[in-house]
């Protein structure tokens, strides 16, 4: 069911072109770039594009477990539910922006939205 | 903890700890430089049936990965992996000094004859052996038609290579070098494409075969060169790239000095900052950055900011060993 979201909307082609506009907004938004500071870009693109996939609901490769461990530093900097929304509403205007279908960015903020918790190690 | 298997011997691989880190810290001699997976030099294989990390794979030719080839620098083992050390001397090629000669106080061109290398990219570097266990990487600053190779070579303060080179190499004398590496290179196929060529100090030298490859190819698309040093003293090859700029419409120069003044002809800046304010908007552009590894970070994320794509941003960070 999520994988056919992923396909909907474009699979991997999507994910690459959704990443350059998605990590831009993010690390030019004051709310959150701190967050994506002193970081080696590389990197950090290749997590944004694994984040992607799986907002796509595309093959996931970590568990609620990996969620955890991988932002509990920025947990303890003080990461929140609305840096949380900030990430959100910046997914939501890229795929905007690159003229996605409303009821596919509805899913695709569903799909995030099952991983709050786990970000926020709540 | 893993186990590591090399010729017949077993050494314990640390949770977190490189194979490279690994193996030196237990006395075997594996030959590395830059220890941040760019420079290939601790490039080691992986037997048939064991599973490499991918991203100790990241960077090398299809055909080495299928290999299993791996960067011992950047591999941190998920299970026991048995390894070995290729051949060196299957893989170095003998090279003679042709040339050497000042481009300003601190850089010196080498220009090194290899009849083993004809094929190359513009913008490749290789690895310069000083002896089997030793070696750094050079930009190539000469594009494939040039009768030899040239390197642009800074002295470091008690930089054991570049003070060697710069001391000690003669013409005529003999070494050995790498084949080319890296993909910071110049790409066929846009030729419309605008493209941006930031680079400081000696990391003019990939820009130079960059530049020159794309002007040999025909390129359209406007070229703008920003090479920044602290002081004129480290500008060099000015009047070279003045008259390149002079042939060529398409091609402008703008040489930057960050702690003087502006003067005829040079901008007063940082070569990065001088380059965004004048071309705030990148989207389309194609952007080289070469040199210093923290003007290259930074300018990677200003470039990107300024709405060049990830893929159109390729760099060539020059890590000093950190040890
Ligand atoms: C892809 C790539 C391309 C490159 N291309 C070029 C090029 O075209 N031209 C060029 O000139 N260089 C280039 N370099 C850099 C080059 O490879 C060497 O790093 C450089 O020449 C210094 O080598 P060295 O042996 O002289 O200095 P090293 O002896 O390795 O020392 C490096 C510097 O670090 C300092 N240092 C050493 N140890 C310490 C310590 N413990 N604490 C603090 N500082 C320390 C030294 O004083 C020196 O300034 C490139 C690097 C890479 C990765
Ligand atoms: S790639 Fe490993 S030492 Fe340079």
């Amino acid at each position: 069911m999520a994988n056919e979201l992923f396909h909907k909307l474009g699979g991997e082609a999507a994910v690459n072109a959704a990443v350059d506009v998605f990590y831009r907004r993010v690390l030019s938004d004051d709310r959150i770039s701190d967050f994506f500071e002193d970081v080696d870009m590389e990197r950090q693109a290749a997590k944004q594009k694994a984040f992607l996939t799986m907002a796509f609901g595309g093959p996931v490769n970590y568990s609620g477990a990996d969620m955890r461990k991988g932002h509990a530093h920025l947990v303890a900097r003080g990461l929140n539910d609305s840096h949380f929304d900030a990430v959100v509403e910046n997914l939501v205007a890229s795929l905007q922006e690159l003229n996605v279908p409303a009821e596919l960015i509805a899913e695709v903020g569903a799909v995030c939205e099952t991983t709050r918790n786990d970000v926020l190690n709540k | 903890m893993t186990q590591l298997h090399l010729n017949e011997a077993t050494y314990q691989c640390e949770a977190g700890e490189s194979v490279l880190d690994a193996l030196t810290r237990q006395g075997v001699a594996v030959p590395s430089s830059c220890r941040s997976g760019v420079c290939q030099t601790c490039m080691m294989q992986a037997a048939a049936d064991a599973n490499v990390p991918r991203a100790a794979q990241n960077g090398l030719k299809s055909t080495l990965q299928a290999q299993n080839y791996f960067l011992a620098c950047v591999c941190h083992p998920t299970e026991d992996m048995t390894v070995s050390l290729p051949d060196s001397s299957d893989r170095l090629l003998p090279a003679t000094v042709t040339a050497i000669r000042p481009l300003n106080d601190e850089i010196l061109c080498v220009g090194l004859d290899c009849p083993s290398l004809q094929d190359y990219r513009a913008g490749q570097f290789i690895n310069l052996y000083r002896d089997a266990g030793f070696s750094r990487s050079y930009s190539l600053a000469s594009v494939p038609t040039d009768s030899y190779l040239r390197l642009h070579v800074r002295r470091l303060p008690d930089g054991r290579m570049s003070n060697w080179i710069h001391d000690q190499l003669k013409i005529g004398d003999s070494l050995h070098i790498s084949a080319p590496v890296g993909s910071c290179f110049y790409l066929p196929g846009a030729a419309e494409q605008p493209l941006l060529l930031i680079g400081t100090g000696s990391g003019l030298a990939p820009l130079m075969g960059i530049l020159r490859d794309a002007l040999n190819r025909e390129h359209s698309g406007e070229i703008h060169l920003y090479h920044g040093s602290r002081d004129r003293a480290g500008l060099y090859l000015v009047d070279e790239l003045r008259e390149l700029a002079e042939h060529h419409p398409n091609f402008h120069y703008t040489p930057c000095v960050s702690s003087e003044p502006a003067t005829s002809g040079c901008k007063s800046g940082r070569a990065v900052d001088v380059a965004l304010a004048e071309h705030p908007d990148l989207a389309g552009w194609r952007v080289y950055l070469c040199g210093n590894p923290d003007m290259v970070k930074s300018a990677r994320k200003k470039a990107y900011l300024a709405k060049a794509a990830m893929n159109d941003i390729y760099a060539d960070a020059f890590v000093a060993v950190a040890s």
